[in-house]
């Protein structure tokens, strides 16, 4: 066979051994500490303090979880509130996300209007934007608002996430003209148009800004940290990470394994469902 | 543009064309439905990032410490910053610019390098890497704290202690996180290890998105191997998602504070891993120098812009057959 197909090969060749072998240190340095996460967690008490330390867990148990659950208990508020929280927000926030990137991008990508153009290069430049640069700002701009202590102070900061309209729109960008104009030939309106062709077509391009947003969102401690007074409105995350923090004792530390197990997880989960179509549809469907 | 203005003034003659005329012609024009579909979002995006940096800009000409009313100051904070802060020349400046350099172009460097030989794999080995690959980056906050303390604890039943001392490098346990020799680099490796992230997604896709008969045609022409390729074909064709990756590593290495305040809190001892986010965060929230705090947000905004910018130039030159631009040469010789 000729040099052509290299890329994406199809078959085993010997010539992949090489390269697996170059980067498979770098993999391994990579997963080591998702390993280790996981091993840590099932750690009874003796190997979390054992000397020499020991990387994988022999007797696995679900002490740390127990303790954990035990612990909250024992606190004022449930650790069930805190789940609720979290995934109500999650749910909020990656919802109405969509809702509006997709919106825009096919506002943005098809169809005419004034001020589009700048409208696309403001959310380009949007891209760079550093949050915790403006954390100040945006507290002043929270509390003037009066959403101190509102679900919504979890929600609307972190909806608008130009990284993700981005995305979208080059998506939407991809679908062809000739197929909207089919439509609107039929008598589509817009709302048809964005609701029977551009969102069955961008599937992979939402499934990739979902998981932009459930990560920004499951991960973030900042609206817990300086838009709430009542402990009762915070999120998991916020909790377990005080748990953590105000634990240094040798309970704290099997409680930490497993928190950090449970917090990690469900990321995990979302990115190896959703990898699949990302990957494979991205790489078929031409975004460039 | 002018046949369809034609064509919509010209009296209709049958009904059932009209219709699907009209239609067609809204889209051609300023069609109020693209304010309506935008709309929301566009509210949004103002109040929480438009204002706050506008603010934010507002905020660095004052002095405000978040009780009494801002109070115009002029430039004093910009030369406060450049003339006065001991611990930002010192320490926050060179961290930041260190951490930038090899977090940044280290970590763009390296995810299209595997970006790349992950492509020339089979399709599931590349799955289960890529997934190790891109786990790290979902790695923060409660995870990333309790793994990077385990593994850096300052006793013997520390992780990398033991092992150093198993192997004889070390004879004393190290302190590594209160050690100011050793934070900075501690919190670079970390952030190079959870910087694979979407630019990386997004090169994978873009590699394999590559027009494969162009593969064919560059042997043909006398493109012997796959490093020439990789130089010729894959990268020009893939200019697109190199820079949106670029600008993801840039974005990523100037705001990633939060391994620095998890890991040892902020300030961080001696300020040896302070970063311009942990300064800004220090003045703003430990502080309630909020004007100042403001100032060197807008700093950090700036430096983003700058970078982005640099890079935009870099990789958007339309020269396919002179030379490459800078970030290409890179990336040949670090393979």
């Amino acid at each position: 066979m000729n040099k052509g197909k290299k890329i994406n090969p199809k078959k085993f060749e010997p010539g992949q051994l090489k390269i697996i072998l170059i980067i498979l240190p770098l993999v391994i340095f990579m997963g080591m500490p998702i390993i280790f996460i996981i091993n840590h967690a099932f750690k009874p008490m003796e190997e979390l303090f054992a000397f020499p330390p020991t990387f994988f867990v022999k007797n696995a148990t679900l002490d740390n979880f127990t303790k954990l659950m035990k612990f909250s208990n024992t606190s004022g508020i449930p650790l069930s509130r805190y789940v609720f929280n979290s995934v109500l927000v999650t749910a909020l926030t990656v919802g109405l996300s969509l809702l509006l990137t997709t919106m825009s991008a096919f506002a943005l990508s098809k169809i005419k209007f004034k001020g589009r153009n700048m409208l696309a290069q403001i959310n380009q430049i949007a891209i760079m934007f550093v949050s915790t640069a403006v954390l100040i700002p945006r507290f002043l701009v929270v509390c003037k608002l009066g959403l101190v202590d509102s679900v919504w102070a979890h929600v609307l900061p972190l909806v608008a996430m130009p990284v993700a309209l981005f995305l979208v729109k080059q998506f939407v960008d991809q679908v062809p003209d000739s197929l909207l104009e089919a439509a609107y030939m039929d008598g589509a309106t817009d709302l048809d148009v964005y609701l029977k062709v551009i969102l069955p077509m961008i599937k992979p391009a939402i499934a990739t800004a979902s998981i932009l947003v459930f990560q920004q969102v499951w991960t973030n401690m900042e609206t817990s940290n300086y838009y709430f007074n009542d402990d009762s409105m915070k999120t998991l995350t916020f909790y377990m990470n005080t748990l953590v923090n105000a634990n240094n004792s040798v309970a704290g530390q099997g409680m930490g394994a497993a928190a950090s197990l449970i917090m990690f997880l469900p990321n995990l989960i979302l990115f190896i469902i959703l990898q699949n179509k990302v990957m494979n549809t991205m790489a078929s469907s031409g975004i460039k | 543009m002018a046949t369809d203005t034609l064509v919509k003034r010209a009296p209709a003659v049958e009904a059932a064309p009209k219709k699907k005329k009209k239609n067609k012609i809204s889209r051609r024009e300023n069609n109020w439905h693209g304010w309506a579909f935008i709309g929301p979002y566009a509210l949004i995006f103002s109040i929480f990032i438009l204002v706050p940096v506008i603010l934010a800009v507002i905020l660095s000409f004052t002095n405000f410490n978040a009780i009494q009313f801002p109070k115009f100051v002029g430039f004093l904070n910009y030369i406060t910053i450049l003339t006065n802060d001991e611990v930002f020349m010192k320490n926050v400046l060179p961290n930041t610019v260190v951490y930038a350099v090899v977090v940044g172009i280290g970590g763009y460097v390296l995810s299209f390098v595997l970006a790349w030989a992950l492509c020339n794999l089979t399709k599931p080995v590349r799955t289960v890497f890529a997934l190790i690959l891109y786990s790290p980056s979902m790695t923060t906050g409660v995870a990333m704290t309790v793994l990077w303390k385990v593994i850096f604890s300052g006793d013997q039943a520390g992780l990398l202690n033991s092992w150093l001392m198993e192997l004889g490098v070390i004879t004393e346990p190290i302190i590594w996180l209160t050690d100011t020799r050793f934070l900075l680099p501690i919190v670079i490796v970390i952030g190079l290890w959870s910087s694979m992230g979407i630019g990386f997604l997004s090169m994978i896709a873009g590699i394999l998105n590559n027009d494969e008969s162009l593969y064919e045609a560059a042997s043909i022409d006398g493109i012997s191997n796959r490093f020439q390729e990789m130089i010729y074909i894959t990268i020009p064709q893939m200019k697109p998602q190199m820079l949106f990756a670029a600008v993801m590593s840039i974005v990523n290495a100037f705001q990633n504070g939060m391994i620095t305040s998890m890991l040892v809190g902020n300030p961080s001892p001696g300020y040896a891993s302070q970063l311009l986010v942990n300064h800004i965060e220090d003045y703003g929230f430990a502080r309630y120098e909020m004007g100042y705090a403001a100032a060197l947000s807008v700093v950090l905004l700036l430096i983003v812009q700058i970078f982005s910018k640099a890079a935009n130039v870099l990789l958007t030159e339309k020269d396919p057959y002179g030379k490459k631009g800078g970030p290409d040469d890179e990336q040949g010789e670090e393979n």
